[in-house]
C-alpha cells in the first residue's frame, strides 16, 4: 500500500498543535510506515506536491491575506483537510482582537503603545495584510474534519490519522474531545 | 388505564412519576438525564434554552415545563434530538464569546460539558464575535458577560433564594444581556456578596468567583473523564481547597 501524502502549517496558531502531535513519541515510528510527509514545518517543504495531498492538517485561524492564501492553496490539494485545535476552530486566542477596529490595535502596537520609538505602522510590501478580524478555517473553506483542543491531545491526532488509513470514519472517543 | 397507573414510557421504559412533576423532575427521579442549561432542580422552570426539547407522542415540546401525564411516549436520547441539541449548542458557542482554553470555569463547565455530551466538535456556524460589557467592579466576583447565555439562573436565585434582585436580563434575541440592579449597573455598587447562592448558580463561566480559577488541575475537573449524563453539577471547591 502507497503512503498516504499528509501537509501540515500553522496559519494564525502558536504551533502547540504541531508540539502535541510530536508529542505521539514512538507511535510517530509506526505511523511513518504509513504516512509521509510533505509540505510542513517538519520537513521545511515550502510547497505543496502539485500531483496532490492526502490530509491536511491546519493549525491556526486566518488573520491575514497570505493565511487566505495558504488555506486555500491547501483546500484546493488536499482531498481531506482537518481543521486542527481551538484557534483553527473559533479563531482562538487571536481572535481577542475581533471586538477592537484592526485600526486600533495597529495604533496600541506601533503607533500610542508604551514603549515605542520610531512609531509607525509597517508597510513594507512583504509583509501580508491583516485581515480585519480573525476568522475560524471552516468560515473561509470547506472542512471534512475537526480535532478540537488546545492543544488537541497527541492520542487525538492518532486516533484521526489511523482512522483515515484505515478508511475508517474519524471518531474521538470522550476524552479526546476537548476545548481547552 | 385506571387513575392511579401514574407512569409513562421514555425512551421505550416504562418509568413511573408522581403527579405534577415534569417531564425533567420525573426522568431525573428515575435516573435518566436530559440534557438542559436554563432548568434547575431549586428554581421554576424557564424554559428558554430548548436543549430539554423531547418528543412527547411525536411532538416536540420542553422537558423541564411539560408536566407529565399517564401513557406518554416520550423520546429523549435520540439521533434526530441529539443532532438538534448540537445545533442549538452551537449557536450558544457562536452568539457569545467562548474561549475555553483560557476560561476559569473550563471542565468545570455545564455548557461545555453539555456540548460533548452532545458531541460537538465545532463551531458549525460564524461567529459573531460580540462586543459585551466585562463587570470587574466586585471585590469577590467577576461578571464576564461574554460567557452569559441569558439562563436566568441568577435572576430566579437572586430572587428566589437570596430575597434579593441583584440581576435582570434586558434586551431581545441575541442581544439579551444579563444587567445589574444598582445605581451605575455595576456589580460592585450592588447588594451582591459571594455568600449568596445566586454566586454559585452560573452554568457558565460568566459569573464566578475570583481566586478560585483554575484551582482543579486538568484531569481531575468535574466533566474532564465523566460525561455530564453520569455525573452531578459541580460543588463548590471546599475551604481546603483553597490556596
Ligand atoms: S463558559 Fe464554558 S463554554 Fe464558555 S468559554 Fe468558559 S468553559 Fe468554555
Ligand atoms: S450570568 Fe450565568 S446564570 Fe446569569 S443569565 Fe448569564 S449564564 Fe445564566
Ligand atoms: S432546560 Fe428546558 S428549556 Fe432550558
Amino acid at each position: 500500500m502507497s503512503k498516504l501524502r499528509i501537509a501540515t502549517c500553522s496559519l494564525a496558531g502558536c504551533f502547540g498543535c504541531h508540539m502535541s502531535f510530536l508529542d505521539l513519541d514512538e507511535q510517530l515510528a509506526g505511523l511513518a510506515e504509513q504516512i509521509e510527509l510533505d509540505r510542513s514545518p517538519l520537513t521545511d517543504i515550502k510547497h505543496l506536491a502539485g500531483d496532490g495531498i492526502d490530509i491536511g492538517l491546519i493549525e491556526g485561524g486566518v488573520c491575514n491575506a497570505e493565511n487566505v492564501h495558504t488555506l486555500r492553496e491547501f483546500r484546493s490539494r488536499c482531498r481531506i483537510l482537518v481543521a486542527v485545535g481551538a484557534c483553527a476552530l473559533t479563531g482562538g486566542v487571536p481572535a481577542l482582537r475581533n471586538g477592537i477596529p484592526l485600526a486600533a490595535c495597529l495604533g496600541e502596537a506601533y503607533l500610542h503603545g508604551p514603549g515605542i520609538e520610531a512609531a509607525g505602522v509597517p508597510d513594507d510590501p512583504e509583509l501580508p495584510l491583516l485581515l480585519d478580524r480573525v476568522y475560524p478555517l471552516h468560515e473561509v473553506v470547506r472542512i471534512d474534519h475537526v480535532l478540537p483542543g488546545c492543544p488537541p491531545p497527541a492520542a487525538a491526532f492518532h486516533a484521526l490519522l489511523t482512522a483515515i488509513i484505515a478508511g475508517q470514519p474519524p471518531a474521538l472517543e470522550y476524552a479526546l474531545r476537548r476545548f481547552d | 388505564m385506571n387513575g392511579n397507573d401514574f407512569t409513562f414510557v421514555l425512551d421505550g421504559e416504562n418509568i413511573r412519576f408522581e403527579p405534577g412533576q415534569t417531564i425533567m423532575e420525573a426522568a431525573t427521579q428515575a435516573g435518566i438525564y436530559i440534557p438542559h442549561l436554563c432548568y434547575h432542580a431549586d428554581y421554576r422552570p424557564r424554559g428558554s434554552c430548548k436543549l430539554c426539547t423531547v418528543k412527547i407522542n411525536g411532538r416536540f415540546g420542553s422537558a423541564c415545563t411539560m408536566p407529565v401525564q399517564p401513557g406518554m411516549q416520550i423520546d429523549n436520547d435520540t439521533d434526530e434530538l441529539t443532532a438538534m441539541r448540537r445545533r442549538l449548542v452551537q449557536m450558544l458557542f457562536v452568539e457569545g464569546n467562548h474561549y475555553c482554553p483560557h476560561c476559569e470555569k473550563s471542565g468545570n463547565c455545564q455548557l461545555q460539558a453539555v456540548a460533548y455530551h452532545v458531541g460537538m466538535t465545532d463551531s458549525h456556524y460564524p461567529h459573531f464575535y460580540p462586543l459585551r460589557q466585562l463587570d470587574a467592579s466586585h471585590p469577590d466576583m467577576l461578571l464576564d458577560r461574554d460567557r452569559c447565555i441569558a439562563c436566568e439562573l441568577c435572576v430566579r436565585a437572586s430572587l428566589e433564594s437570596d430575597g434579593k434582585a441583584v440581576f435582570g436580563l434586558a434586551g431581545r434575541g441575541s442581544r439579551t444581556r444579563v444587567v445589574v440592579n444598582s445605581e451605575s449597573g455595576l456589580l460592585g455598587d450592588s447588594d451582591f456578596s459571594a455568600d449568596d447562592v445566586a454566586a454559585r448558580i452560573c452554568p457558565t463561566g460568566a459569573l464566578i468567583p475570583k481566586r478560585e480559577a483554575y484551582l482543579r488541575p486538568i484531569g481531575a475537573r468535574q466533566y474532564d473523564l465523566r460525561d455530564i449524563a453520569h455525573n452531578a453539577p459541580p460543588d463548590p471547591p471546599s475551604p481546603e481547597q483553597m490556596p
